[in-house]
């Protein structure tokens, strides 16, 4: 039987792991290639690396080394890869089918497309038939304007796109998951949007993973039994809280959610 | 020396890096002239199969590892696409003809309303049969490995399904035909128990 998976969230920021608030406010939480060991040895279901840079800049801030060291992201991949045997997810700063091919030939799995998806849709099925809808994952920021979700280009700019119809668009023009973010609960740690994650999820026939708002291991058991998404995300909690990872398979065990054993 | 099959067809480094991990010699092939100098040939692959199929032949592999594989039997490994790319046929975006070394076309899950595609998470394989490829010891058909994919090759009641997955419909998860090995999973992604398959190829 098909598990729902838990899925850590990394923020990467000019080649640094940071924490995400409402999109915007960004703390800087160390080196992303130290953060990962503990990800492998948590045994998590999947891994997914969001960069947010706004600069080309990467500084892995490493003590080893007396020079600042430049890397890129296209590095990082390749060193994470290295060191994770489970599905890894890049997104951030996708423009064209090279930049996917890049980060696949890198040990990345799978790539989330925002921006690029809003301004030109047919570059979900471009890109799908080449790589593979099923890598191919759109994410989809969201944000309440007067009480209804609209969708945030690249999590900053308001376009006036309906959440629901935005998500349906995706998955006809090819994608294989939607990532569904929403910005307000976006490290609030008060829970998730549940009424738009179902509302989305019901309208799809592709998986979604929801993001954003987890606080506490029964913010993750509400979003499994209140929804259907196959898979919930989360940032913060898994790098404030000790072993939050395990543990929280383990609440969702002890609810009776379908989950993969920690091992 | 294992070569994985360079293709441009997705994550080849994840393969290299867990044969690495497991102290296996590999090599990574970008010309089909390369294949000779391989004992063991892995073809991964993430992506759609008529892209897939196409650039084998663009880059002349085909020849190269139909002789290697059907002529010198070298033992082989398929995952995802790699493993439907040795099939007969496939109907993911029109009609495409497949390297046929097995006899089974590629078709789209057909899965109840309710389940949804592509076919993405940890599932657990049935083991069908004695192999060489997935551990014995438990027969651990409760182990999860990691799927990804929309389309599954056709041949739940073929001899050489080893191992089958249940999404909404059976599937093979695994098959193997004298020297041929393929996985619809990806091992090099499904944490130890994917090593374990791996390091079992790596033996063969």
């Amino acid at each position: 039987m098909l598990k729902r998976r838990l899925l850590p969230v990394l923020f990467l920021k000019n080649g640094l792991i940071v924490r995400s608030e409402g999109f915007s406010y960004h703390q800087n939480l160390g080196n992303p290639l130290s953060e990962v060991a503990r990800y492998s040895e948590w045994d998590v279901d999947e891994l997914i690396y969001i960069d947010i840079s706004t600069e080309k800049f990467y500084d892995l801030r490493r003590d080893d080394l007396k020079v600042t060291g430049k890397s890129n992201l296209l590095d990082i991949i390749r060193d994470v890869s290295k060191v994770c045997f489970m599905p890894l997810t890049f997104g951030g700063g996708v423009r064209t089918l090279d930049d996917i091919r890049n980060r696949l030939l890198m040990g990345a799995d799978k790539i989330t497309i925002n921006t690029i998806a809003i301004e030109e849709p047919d570059f979900i099925t471009k890109s799908s038939k080449i790589f593979g809808s099923q890598c191919i994952v759109v994410s989809v920021d969201y944000k309440r304007v007067d009480g209804s979700p609209k969708v945030f280009k690249g999590g900053r700019e308001p376009t006036n796109l309906d959440v629901v119809e935005w998500a349906k668009i995706a998955e006809d023009k090819g994608a294989g998951e939607i990532f569904l973010n929403s910005i307000d609960n976006d490290g609030a740690a008060e829970g998730y949007d549940i009424e738009t994650i179902r509302k989305v999820n019901e309208s799809l026939g592709i998986p979604v993973i929801a993001c954003g708002g987890a606080g506490t291991f029964s913010d993750f058991v509400e979003c499994a039994q209140k929804t259907n998404v196959s898979a919930i995300a989360a940032g913060n909690i898994f790098h404030f809280t000790e072993l939050a990872y395990p543990k929280a398979k383990e609440a969702l065990l002890k609810q009776g959610i379908n989950i993969r054993k920690p091992n | 020396m294992i070569g994985v099959i360079e293709y441009g067809m997705g994550n080849i480094q994840s393969v290299v890096n867990a044969l690495e991990f497991l102290s296996v010699k590999c090599t990574v092939i970008h010309e089909a002239s390369e294949i000779e100098k391989a004992e063991k040939i892995i073809l991964p692959g993430v992506g759609a199969f008529g892209e897939g199929i196409e650039k084998l032949r663009q880059k002349s592999y085909v020849e190269a590892l139909q002789k290697a594989v059907i002529e010198k039997k070298k033992p082989f490994l398929g995952i995802c696409l790699g493993m439907q790319l040795i099939c007969k046929e496939s109907f993911e975006f029109g009609h495409f003809l497949g390297l046929n070394w097995i006899d089974a076309c590629v078709k789209r899950l057909q899965v109840p309303k309710h389940y949804r595609i592509p076919h993405v998470g940890w599932n657990n394989v049935r083991i069908k049969k004695k192999n060489r490829l997935l551990a014995q010891e438990n027969n651990t058909g409760d182990s999860d490995v990691y799927f990804v994919h929309s389309y599954y090759v056709d041949a739940l009641d073929a001899d050489f399904t080893i191992a089958t997955c249940e999404y909404g419909c059976e599937f093979p998860a695994a098959i193997e035909q004298d020297n041929i090995f393929a996985v619809q999973f990806h091992p090099e992604k499904s944490q130890r128990a994917g090593l374990a398959i791996l390091s079992n190829f790596a033996r063969v």
